[in-house]
């Protein structure tokens, strides 16, 4: 099998077509393994992999972590409360202290943009962003992309309305790349006041009017509207945005028959999503959480494979 | 009796229009005459200028020297030479120093550690107690005691009331106040210019209108108080145009623009992976900005270039992007990088006699500071510069303590090669003498 030409993986904007079709199509093998009995390939045994998260993560960081232990690698997982960060050591010297001792892949989650650029300009192990501030969250992406892929058959052609805080959402950023490189039309709604300052730089187009941007959508997501996130006034009240920009059933009326129904998670029910969306049949909610790990799998191989012996 | 004579030079004084191949005399520190085909008295030491340009010593108005309080990023001594290397021959010294330069002992303390130094610093006093624009500072004690102008630079004077007094007072005195323009509460949280890039990079923008609201604001004032207000590092067309305008109405304003927002763009803090080298405040804005910052310069509604350097330790940038402070240290890269526009002849109508203006009477006039140019009898600060000399950034050999460039590792043509203070060779082919240091 192949492997990325790629030391990191930073961000979704920087891939080619080709690249994620490979992580994809990688991602659906990795999905059979872990639907065996034994859930265990020694793909990466040996290899040793560093989970590190200063922001609070659950599918996340259980993914990762999954993913690594389906594929025989060690690992060690350490949140930014228990770091030495506290103690007011640097981000470089952390990982350069870790790195020392045989890491050779760091996967980090980091509150502020571009940290993963800063941390892989410093080690010479690969990273995987995790998610950094409001920049990129790519394996979200890739898994959202390939829960599209595997329930559509595709994604070229699809139109996919992205609903919520774009502004300051890692999630849509990675998506809006990934998506529209694979061929999918992508357009979002939300509240001005979230949206990011230039959305034509990512060639997508923007409607107030969520009735109006879901018109024949294949699939549907919101977005988490990150409270912690948000400065004071961007829109008067929760309830406010649950009525305007709230995906329910009545609001999506118009879209295609039967569309997928997405969110990154967690989601705040009643707020940017219905119960009744998703919890129901179109949902493909659950299924991201599984792409989640299937696709975590695919890319520590594609970016560790190869390296070493195999 | 100590002469010191220039021989052969271009020499160039932007006052006074004079362009030509002439001999520099300075006698006892200061200029004595200034007349092609001069004989070099006996005992004169003599500098061979040959295919130099001569010009009157380059003055910077914004400067941070970070002495008191933050020496390991910077101090008065390192500060000054950096500048002797940079072909300064003084520099304007901003107030946000530990503790705040807002009293008249803070004026003595930098007069003091300056005297002797490798450049003539001219110290600003903050416009308010403790930079907290809420009360003024003792701004007519501190102008007696020596301060040339007063700034809460780095920090805008978010208080309309504040602002209008300050002025107003100020006029009294002959004060000029220099303004960092940006409204706070717009700005909040901002990491780089808002646009297209920061929303690719994810990092919460300043916008342009946070700049030019206050601009607006503080021009509207200053038609009621009158005074004299100098706009710092100006950064957005739409910025030079309410200057453009202001002056056209005969408003006493002036304003100055940085080397880095002159030649870097926005598009810069994506293309070097988020460097912190490019973080500054007011931040990169975009191309169509850096346009309209030429065409200021270039038609007088600009009047001086400053590096506004602000010298940060590399652990202090060594960070993530968030994390970092904002500041560029431009005293050693500040004249090359311009000289080499001129070379280039990218930017048509900007010639060497206005470059040198613009870091000469322009900075001389804003701050009414004696140099800026050559008057018999007045002060012998020369910049001597080879225009055709290779230069490379190299902030590992620089005199500044600190190493916070973006342009590191460019190679330009055009560079200093003399620094002469008061008479005093403070430079001599980029190493700064020592007989400058000791004062």
């Amino acid at each position: 099998m192949q492997t990325l030409r790629r030391k990191d993986m930073l961000g979704l904007e920087e891939v080619s077509a080709e690249e994620i079709n490979l992580i994809l199509e990688t991602s659906r093998s990795m999905r059979e393994i872990m639907q065996r009995k034994i859930k265990k390939v020694p793909t990466l045994r040996g290899r040793s992999v560093l989970n590190l998260f200063y922001e609070p993560s659950t599918r996340t960081k259980a993914s990762f972590e999954l993913a690594q232990k389906y594929m025989s690698s060690d690992s060690v997982s350490v949140a930014g409360s228990s770091s030495s960060l506290v103690k007011g050591e640097t981000l470089k010297d952390t990982v350069r202290n870790v790195e020392i001792m045989g890491i050779e892949c760091v996967i980090m989650r980091h509150p502020v943009s571009g940290s993963s650029h800063y941390l892989a300009r410093n080690v010479e192990a690969s990273v995987i962003n995790a998610g950094d501030g409001m920049h990129e969250h790519p394996t979200q992406g890739l898994l959202d992309m390939f829960t599209i892929w595997e329930k559509k058959g595709r994604l070229e052609e699809l139109k996919v309305a992205i609903v919520g805080d774009i502004r300051h959402s890692r999630v849509a950023r990675s998506n809006l790349w990934g998506l529209q490189k694979m061929g999918a039309e992508v357009v979002v709604s939300g509240p001005p006041t979230l949206m990011p300052p230039d959305l034509d730089a990512f060639g997508v187009k923007y409607y107030h009017d969520l009735e109006e941007a879901v018109e024949n959508a294949d699939v549907v997501m919101a977005l988490r509207l990150q409270k912690e996130r948000q400065e004071s006034g961007l829109f008067p009240s929760m309830r406010e945005y649950a009525e305007l920009y709230g995906v329910t059933p009545k609001k999506i009326a118009r879209a295609k028959e039967e569309p997928l129904i997405m969110h990154p998670g967690p989601m705040n029910r009643g707020i940017e999503i219905s119960s009744e969306l998703a919890d129901g049949p179109q949902s493909v909610v659950l299924e991201q959480a599984a792409s989640g790990v299937a696709v975590r799998m695919a890319l520590l191989y594609l970016l560790l494979g190869g390296t070493k012996e195999q | 009796m100590k002469q010191l004579m220039i021989k052969g030079g271009r020499v160039i004084d932007p006052a006074r229009d004079y362009d030509q191949v002439a001999d520099v005399l300075i006698k006892d520190g200061v200029v004595e005459k200034i007349a092609p085909g001069q004989k070099s008295p006996s005992g004169a030491e003599v500098i061979d200028a040959e295919g130099l340009i001569v010009t009157p010593g380059l003055i910077d108005i914004h400067v941070h020297l970070r002495d008191p309080g933050q020496e390991y990023k910077e101090d008065i001594l390192s500060g000054t030479r950096a500048a002797s290397a940079g072909g300064f021959t003084a520099v304007a010294a901003m107030a946000n120093t530990e503790p705040v330069g807002d009293d008249p002992s803070m004026i003595n303390y930098v007069l003091n550690k300056a005297s002797g130094a490798a450049a003539r610093v001219y110290p600003l006093g903050a416009l308010t107690k403790g930079l907290e624009g809420k009360e003024m500072a003792e701004l007519g004690r501190m102008k007696l005691a020596g301060a040339a102008g007063f700034s809460d630079d780095g920090k805008p004077v978010m208080d309309g009331m504040m602002m209008r007094n300050a002025l107003h007072y100020a006029s009294g005195i002959g004060a000029v106040v220099i303004v960092h323009e940006e409204d706070s509460n717009l700005a909040a949280g901002g990491m780089m210019h808002e646009g297209t890039v920061s929303s690719l990079l994810g990092l919460r923008g300043i916008p342009a209108a946070a700049e030019e609201a206050m601009i607006s604001r503080d021009l509207m004032i200053l038609k009621i108080t009158g005074g004299r207000l100098h706009i710092a590092h100006v950064s957005t067309a739409g910025s030079v145009e309410l200057l453009r305008r202001a002056k056209a109405e005969g408003l006493n304003v002036t304003a100055e623009v940085t080397p880095h927002h002159l030649l870097l763009t926005d598009r810069l803090v994506k293309n070097s992976g988020y460097n912190t080298n490019t973080k500054v405040n007011p931040p990169l804005r975009t191309e169509n900005d850096r346009q309209a910052l030429w065409a200021g310069l270039l038609d007088g509604t600009i009047d001086a270039v400053a590096s506004d350097h602000a010298p940060h330790h590399t652990d202090d940038k060594d960070v993530e992007y968030d994390f970092a402070p904002c500041g560029i240290a431009g005293l050693e890269s500040t004249l090359p990088l311009l000289l080499d526009e001129v070379a280039s002849g990218r930017i048509k109508g900007f010639t060497l006699p206005l470059l040198l203006e613009k870091l000469s009477s322009g900075p001389a006039r804003v701050l009414g500071l004696p140099g800026g140019s050559f008057e018999d009898g007045k002060a012998g600060d020369v910049t001597i510069i080879d225009p055709e000399r290779e230069f490379i950034i190299e902030p590992d050999n620089w005199y500044s303590r600190s190493r916070n460039t973006p342009f590191a590792g460019k190679r330009l043509k055009g560079a200093p090669v003399y620094t002469i203070v008061g008479g005093e060779i403070t430079m001599k082919e980029g190493v700064v003498t020592e007989r400058a240091v000791q004062g």
